[in-house]
């Protein structure tokens, strides 16, 4: 009846699990509880379950990107922690198999739960208003994307209490990961949770390359495309091309574990190596999945803060797309000691070592939009620069390690890990705060607060550093990564002052909580009014704050490069607005529950086939068919928004920024 | 309780004899998170490595500083507040700073991309070393979760604790009999993935006696934390008397032998074997002996906790 689910399954023995599961359960129970209480059901269900907008899905896609961040920094503390006690005769506090399916959580949840979700966040948030249009390509289908990225996430995080997670890392390399060597559930948890939110992101690539492409408000032709928006152009690309190879991928290495075939086995003719290859086919153009966009954001946070066009708008375009093909030419290089001999290793190692080309004139290019500015030192400038300071560390480091014979002495070591953490936790997850600083003030209607936010980045930024400084000398010391146990007295005071930067980094934490929470009680004072907080260029800014549902009552009409600066300085100079255009009705996408009903499906369907309970695999099969059937013969898919409705939302945008101008003007008139 | 190897104590009385020693002084002392590590290399294979990496770290640094340098003079140079920096806010275009900026990554690139070429031909692992002494054979074994060596030509075998003659280059065969491990001796030099069914490569050598650390570089498990073994550079002329030594007595690894060593356990003790089956290796190799098992719940020494495996084992 119930597969191979048990009562075994749950970790009554085993306390922190335990405490950890009892601790959210509680938590979520109480959540649903309040929700429940308050009668925001209806609210929720309404305008973000089921809603199909760009911007509500984006800020869905964050919201579970940043409790997933919260849940991966939680296993980080334990690793480091570990790590730091249990040298020479001590153990620690985490045995093996816990330990083991610690840092396989960790990575993965970190990639695919938290940086893909915040990538793909600003993604859905920014590029629809950037391109001056009132939605994505396919919104139902977003909405899917979303709630099938969610449905992998809570599987993954089932597994803390049902069961065990993968002990095999955050790729599950067989042999290890066979059935032979990995017999419990963890693995199968792991291929089926990134299964489901793979496919979801699949979507999402399919969703923007459309978008991008054919989705352009009227003039904004690709070359004057904000270089976001090329980004993500080219990140969604790289997911269209390789989010297929991992989905087949593991599709095989779930039949050799489940029917017995021998893809990857270390008989019967199997050959594991092919696994190592497919898997870092896509796994490597991943990380430029992940940095591209955060690029883009980089690019649209210097030029707007240095108060300047952004410099050789062009050649970052065509670094982008340099970056976005040579990203697919390089995966061998994370198993350079593998022994695929010179010529091989010489081909893989300059491709790699060529990307850095692209990523310099990126660097340089920012530095040189900075020439000339009047640069602000805001927050989001502040993760900026600390991101170029540690990211040029990070890829310095990187090259090394594209250097076959270094790599021979420090790949899978702690020198490996400082380094990608150097140009994640430096390049994705920095641009990821800037962003959330940036664009807040448009999903919201106010910014956040100054001063917490460069609290949160000083100690970000320290902390980052002592963290992953010592991993670094730890790893040209000669310790190997994915140690549960130290043996080497030595490595003991840079693990420990290691754990110094972990407790840095968490107090950035605290301090990005509390930014939030003073920021929603100062809403008041801290409201953007005139919809442009930061005297931006691109057309979100042309936006009321937050912006309406249908983005633009009318369509902009786009003249150059930097859209809304060219609107905005003509409205500067000649001391008015445009004249008031006419309004006209607009037809949206109506709202959808296919996404949600899809999702609930497959994680019922992924749990049932974790557990082998086939039945209920199948009748998850069905459901998630019938809700696709009822999507496919639905009568009504748009609703029109009236024009009084659009005329009002329009003029109040009208008169917020008149009386910015009459401020302007007032203030030119005065005497200096 | 498990102990620590006694070998690792080993190292680190001498990484503290060597640190007190009055002699080596304050350098020593600045030099101390290196002893020991990648770039304290004990055989010219790590030495050529460590040289690489560090002329690829300096070429680096030679773009690296003065980009940081010029990127944060930049945001001071022309922060809001400062009324002396002339704002130029449509400046976004210079040809000659392009053709600038795009040739100081790829003249960077190009050095490094020969650094590349010439080092990965120099430094393969599968590539012989010179010398006028014949090389040392050695075949490796990784199992969970230990080390197993055998040495063809002189008919012994060893667990955990590998023994080589300074000044004379060891010819690695690496397998695997159960899931990949990287065979990494990081003093001496390359490591290089350990592969059931396949043989890997791999040419080191000691210069000097010494007692150096062995890992696995590659994750293989529960037990993986401590799959170390002892590594062992005597002068050339105590390695014969350390193989009679050998031969004198103790177990034969034979099939049956490797088949229970080949069971999962962890923190197994160095030990020796006076005989070794002469087909064994390539029996491991060529998969004609089984792979090993994997976890068995019901054996006693099994690591770990194992949930609802579902008939599997």
């Amino acid at each position: 009846m119930f597969g191979n689910l048990s009562w075994s399954a749950i970790p009554f023995d085993q306390p922190i699990p335990l405490i950890t599961s009892a601790v959210l359960i509680l938590g979520i129970l109480g959540v649903l509880g309040l929700v429940t209480a308050k009668g925001w059901w209806p609210y929720l269900w309404r305008e973000w379950i089921t809603s199909v907008d760009h911007k509500r899905i984006g800020i869905m896609y964050i919201a579970l990107g940043v409790l997933m961040l919260i849940r991966g920094f939680a296993d980080a503390i334990m690793m480091r922690t570990q790590q730091a006690l249990a040298i020479g005769a001590a153990h620690g506090y985490l045995p093996p198999e816990h330990y083991d399916q610690i840092f396989s959580a960790h990575g993965t949840i970190m990639i695919f739960f938290a940086a893909m979700p915040l990538v793909i966040g600003f993604m859905n948030f920014v590029t629809p208003l950037q391109l001056g249009v009132r939605d994505v390509a396919f919104p139902t289908l977003n909405s899917v994307s979303f709630w099938l990225t969610a449905s992998g996430a809570l599987l993954v995080n089932i597994s803390l209490f049902v069961g065990e997670f993968a002990r095999t890392g955050w790729l599950p390399y067989p042999p290890l990961s066979e059935a032979t060597y990995s017999p419990g559930v963890g693995v199968d948890y792991y291929l089926w949770a990134i299964q489901i939110s793979g496919v979801g992101t699949l979507m999402t690539g399919i969703n923007f390359v459309t978008t991008v492409l054919k989705m352009r408000c009227p003039g904004m032709s690709y070359l004057r495309m904000p270089m976001f928006a090329w980004t993500v152009l080219a990140a969604s690309l790289i997911i269209v091309a390789v989010f297929p190879i991992l989905t087949a991928c593991l599709a095989m290495l779930t039949l050799d574990r489940y029917f017995g075939f021998h893809f990857f086995t270390n008989t019967a003719g199997g050959n594991p190596m092919m696994f190592w290859n497919l898997i870092w086919a896509w796994g490597h153009p991943e990380v430029y999945i992940l940095v591209l966009p955060a690029f883009g954001i980089f690019s649209e946070v210097f030029s707007t803060f240095s108060g300047k066009p952004l410099f050789g708008y062009r050649s970052m375009v065509a670094a982008t797309l340099f970056i976005c093909i040579v990203a697919m030419m390089t995966w061998l290089h994370h198993f350079f000691t593998m022994g695929s001999g010179p010529a091989v290793n010489t081909a893989f190692g300059i491709s790699t070592s060529v990307i850095a080309v692209g990523t310099g004139v990126k660097i340089y290019n920012w530095i040189f939009t900075m020439y000339g500015g009047r640069v602000r030192l805001t927050v989001p400038m502040l993760w900026s620069l600390g991101f170029i300071f540690t990211f040029v560390i990070g890829g310095m480091t990187g090259v090394l390690l594209a250097v076959p014979p270094a790599d021979f002495l420090v790949h899978n070591s702690m020198f490996l890990v400082a380094h990608f953490h150097n140009v994640i936790v430096g390049g994705v997850v920095f641009a990821l705060f800037a962003g959330l600083e940036y664009w807040f003030p448009k999903a919201w209607g106010f910014r956040l607060h100054e001063g917490w936010g460069k609290a949160a980045f000083w100690f970000a930024f320290f902390g980052f550093w002592v963290t992953f400084a010592p991993l670094y000398i730890l790893g040209l010391g000669g310790m190997t990564r994915r140690l549960q146990h130290i043996n080497v007295e030595e490595w003991r005071p840079m693990l420990q002052l290691s754990v110094v930067g972990v407790g840095l980094i968490a107090i950035s934490a605290v301090c990005q909580v509390t930014q939030l929470v003073v920021s929603i009680l100062k809403r008041d004072q801290l409201r953007d009014v005139t919809g442009d907080p930061w005297d931006g260029r691109s057309l979100e800014w042309a936006t009321p704050s937050p912006a309406p549902f249908f983005n633009y009552a009318v369509m902009p009409d786009v003249e150059g490069e930097e859209a809304y600066w060219n609107i905005k300085q003509r409205a500067m100079e000649t001391q008015q607005m445009g004249p008031e255009p006419t309004y006209h009705p607009i037809e949206m996408p109506v709202n959808s529950s296919v996404g949600f009903f899809t999702a609930v499906f497959a994680s019922i369907g992924g749990f049932a086939l974790i557990w082998h309970i086939w039945w209920l695999a199948g009748l998850a099969l069905l459901g998630a068919f019938a809700g696709f059937v009822v999507f496919a013969w639905r009568d009504v898919h748009e609703f029109e928004v009236p024009a009084e409705v659009v005329a009002q939302v329009d003029r109040a945008r009208r008169a917020a920024r008149d009386a910015f101008l009459a401020r302007l003007r007032a203030a030119e008139g005065e005497p200096s | 309780m498990r102990t620590p190897h006694r070998h690792r104590r080993a190292i680190g009385r001498r990484y503290r004899l060597a640190v007190a020693a009055p002699a080596l002084g304050l350098a020593a002392l600045a030099l101390a998170g290196c002893a020991g590590g990648v770039l304290d290399p004990a055989g010219p294979v790590g030495a050529d490595d460590a040289k690489i990496l560090l002329d690829a770290t300096l070429i680096m640094l030679a773009i690296v500083v003065p980009t940081i340098l010029l990127a944060f003079w930049m945001a001071w140079r022309y922060r809001a507040s400062n009324t002396k920096a002339q704002y130029r806010p449509e400046w976004s275009y210079s040809g000659r700073i392009e053709a600038v900026v795009w040739a100081i990554p790829i003249l960077t690139i190009m050095f490094i991309g020969g650094l590349i070429w010439i080092g990965s031909y120099k430094l393969d692992p599968f590539k012989p070393l010179p010398a006028k002494t014949p090389p040392l054979e050695v075949q490796a074994v990784s199992l969970d979760w230990k080390w197993l060596f055998i040495y063809p030509r002189e008919g012994v075998a060893t667990v955990n604790q590998l023994v080589v003659p300074a000044g004379t280059p060891v010819h690695f065969s690496i397998t695997s009999g159960s899931v990949f491990n990287a065979f990494f001796v990081h003093q001496l030099g390359s490591m290089i993935y350990a592969m059931p069914g396949m043989v890997s490569q791999l040419w080191l050598q000691a210069d000097r006696p010494a007692i150096l650390l062995g890992q696995s570089a590659q994750f293989s498990g529960d037990g993986f934390a401590d799959m170390e073994f002892q590594v062992k550079s005597v002068p050339a002329a105590d390695f014969g008397a350390w193989v009679q030594g050998v031969r004198a007595g103790g177990a034969v690894m034979d099939q049956a032998q490797y088949t229970r060593l080949a069971r999962q356990s962890q923190n197994e003790p160095a030990r020796t074997y006076s005989r070794v089956d002469p087909q064994l290796f390539q029996m491991i190799a060529s998969q004609k002996l089984p792979a090993a098992p994997g976890p068995e719940p019901q054996n006693p020494r099994h690591a770990g906790r194992e949930v609802s495996t579902g008939g599997r084992n």
